[in-house]
């Protein structure tokens, strides 16, 4: 198939950017759309032209650096999939397709396509850990956990940290994200030691960075490829406000 | 990991918490507010309603829950302000193609817009009783009551009597006289005007939108959210403050329009 591609061109972090039109040509549909854009990357290096820098890595869905948001969707329209999972059998022939970079003042633009999601490293840095000495393998069950509480921990645990969330929230706000790191420590015994400095500090640095407010639309929820849920949002305001309010406590006072 | 974090009222969260926490106290207003009022739908010649009036702009406790309501309406409204500039400021540049409704539902996304009509809403409602009940004109009516029969007559007028000095009820010879301001009657008179009455109706249908996303919305802020209980809390903001609560205070407009043709 023949698409015609709306790309987001950008120098570097400092330019102006704008969109560029360019084609896609003899395009099979059995292909990932980031292989799309490999051919279309092909043929604009014989060209002698610049290829469209655009973040990927492991291409099959668990690594969270490949990004994009296509026809106004974060990794495109299909649910639950990153965009390395996405197809083009999703789309027809003829199709014109608007591939922008994520949007949010803490993801700055550094090239086409990719942005800068460090502002996420930093917010992991300030309480995404848990800080005691782990030692060797323990037996199995010496932490008694019950089965539900595991699951809910891991299904926090599975966020990849794409940013699709921030992508697709109309406040750019990183809630969902931070939210999810937040559960699955305060959701497990090894985590409770620094359960409420961990929220607090994550929600500071959250803020520090410059993404939005909650609001609460549920777009982050439906647009994340691995299906973080709202109540984990819920979770880290219990966890924050219950911190703040009934148990802040300073070390040295 | 720091031990010192930032005071709660600086941080998202506990900006967050301001709109909740008011939110909230704005829908308990609202119940309070309508069953109060449905005393319109009486057909006394407003006699529970004046006296309603009164009690509820001269007994103290209700006072100063009024005052609280005032500054939640003020601080919800500021608040939202200082967030959405922020919320804006979050995303200097937008989006080519935006997602629609595929992901998240209208009125989530516009409950400024929304809160807007409603604080226009206010600043009219308030003029068109609470003012001209304080400090304005209204008109006047005295109620003669018999105890023992319960026969009533009244007496009333469109302006208030020079003699007027204040609500005043007494009982004389079996008989119970109220004197008092008539907001029945300026409501009556008011809601004549069709074009009030549909800018009611509009604003609230926006109050519906508003608390159809903002009731389990403020719940969700909260950290209330868990699948035994958030059923309810969805079917009350949904049902409750979305579809009666907004159809009810409608219909009085309607119902006092209606009559007058």
């Amino acid at each position: 198939m023949n698409l015609t591609l709306k790309v987001w061109r950008q120098k570097n972090d400092k330019a102006k950017g704008q969109f560029v039109t360019i084609q896609a040509k003899d395009i099979a549909d059995d292909m990932s759309f980031l292989e799309m854009l490999d051919i279309v990357n092909d043929d604009l290096t014989r060209k002698g032209e610049d290829p469209i820098y655009f973040d990927h890595d492991c291409r099959e869905g668990i690594c969270g650096m490949c990004s994009l948001v296509i026809n106004g969707r974060p990794h495109g329209p299909m649910e639950g999939t990153t965009t390395c999972q996405l197809h083009m059998r999703s789309f027809h022939d003829g199709q014109t397709i608007v591939i922008e970079p994520w949007r949010a003042a803490a993801f700055p633009v550094l090239k086409d396509l990719a942005v800068d999601r460090t502002a996420f490293d930093r917010i992991q840095q300030a309480g995404g850990y848990v800080n005691v000495n782990t030692g060797g393998v323990p037996d199995a069950n010496v932490i008694p956990i019950p089965k539900r509480i595991a699951d809910e921990a891991f299904e926090s645990a599975t966020c990849i940290g794409c940013g699709a969330c921030v992508a697709a929230c109309k406040n750019a706000s990183a809630m969902l994200f931070v939210s999810a790191k937040v559960s699955q420590f305060a959701l497990l015994p090894q985590g409770q030691t620094e359960r409420y400095e961990r929220a607090q500090a994550m929600v500071d640095q959250m803020d520090a960075e410059g993404f939005g407010y909650c609001t609460n639309t549920g777009a982050c929820e439906a647009e994340c490829p691995v299906g973080i849920k709202l109540t984990n949002i819920a979770r880290l305001n219990r966890e924050y406000l219950g911190a703040k309010i009934f148990r802040q406590e300073d070390v040295h006072n | 990991m720091s031990s010192k974090s930032k005071p709660l009222l600086t941080s998202s969260l506990g900006k967050k918490l301001i709109m909740s926490l008011t939110g909230l106290f704005l829908c308990s207003f609202l119940l309070v507010h309508l069953i109060g009022n449905l005393q319109l739908f009486k057909d006394d010649e407003g006699y529970a309603f004046n006296n309603y009036a009164y009690f509820m702009t001269h007994f103290t406790p209700i006072k100063v829950v009024s005052y609280l309501l005032y500054a939640s309406i003020i601080i919800h409204a500021v608040y939202a302000l200082i967030l959405t500039l922020k919320n804006k400021a979050a995303r200097p540049i937008g989006y080519d193609k935006g997602s629609g409704n595929v992901n998240s539902k209208w009125n989530s996304r516009n409950m400024g817009i929304l809160g807007t009509i409603v604080l226009v809403f206010l600043a009219t409602h308030m003029q068109n009783f609470w003012f001209q009940y304080k400090f304005g004109t209204t008109p006047y009516v005295e109620y003669h009551t018999e105890l023992a029969t319960g026969n009533r007559e009244i007496i009333a007028s469109d302006n208030i009597p020079s003699n007027y000095d204040g609500y005043k009820t007494y009982v004389n010879n079996g008989v119970e006289t109220i004197q008092t301001k008539d907001l029945y009657k300026q409501v009556a008179y008011t809601f004549q005007n069709p074009l009030i009455v549909l800018f009611y109706v509009i604003a609230m249908a926006a109050l519906a939108f508003h608390l159809i996303h903002g009731f389990q919305s403020a719940f969700q802020t909260l950290g209330f959210n868990h699948r035994r209980y958030i059923g309810f809390i969805k079917g009350l903001g949904i049902w409750v403050f979305g579809v009666l609560v907004p159809l009810a205070f409608a219909a009085m407009p309607l119902y006092f329009y209606f009559k007058s043709l």
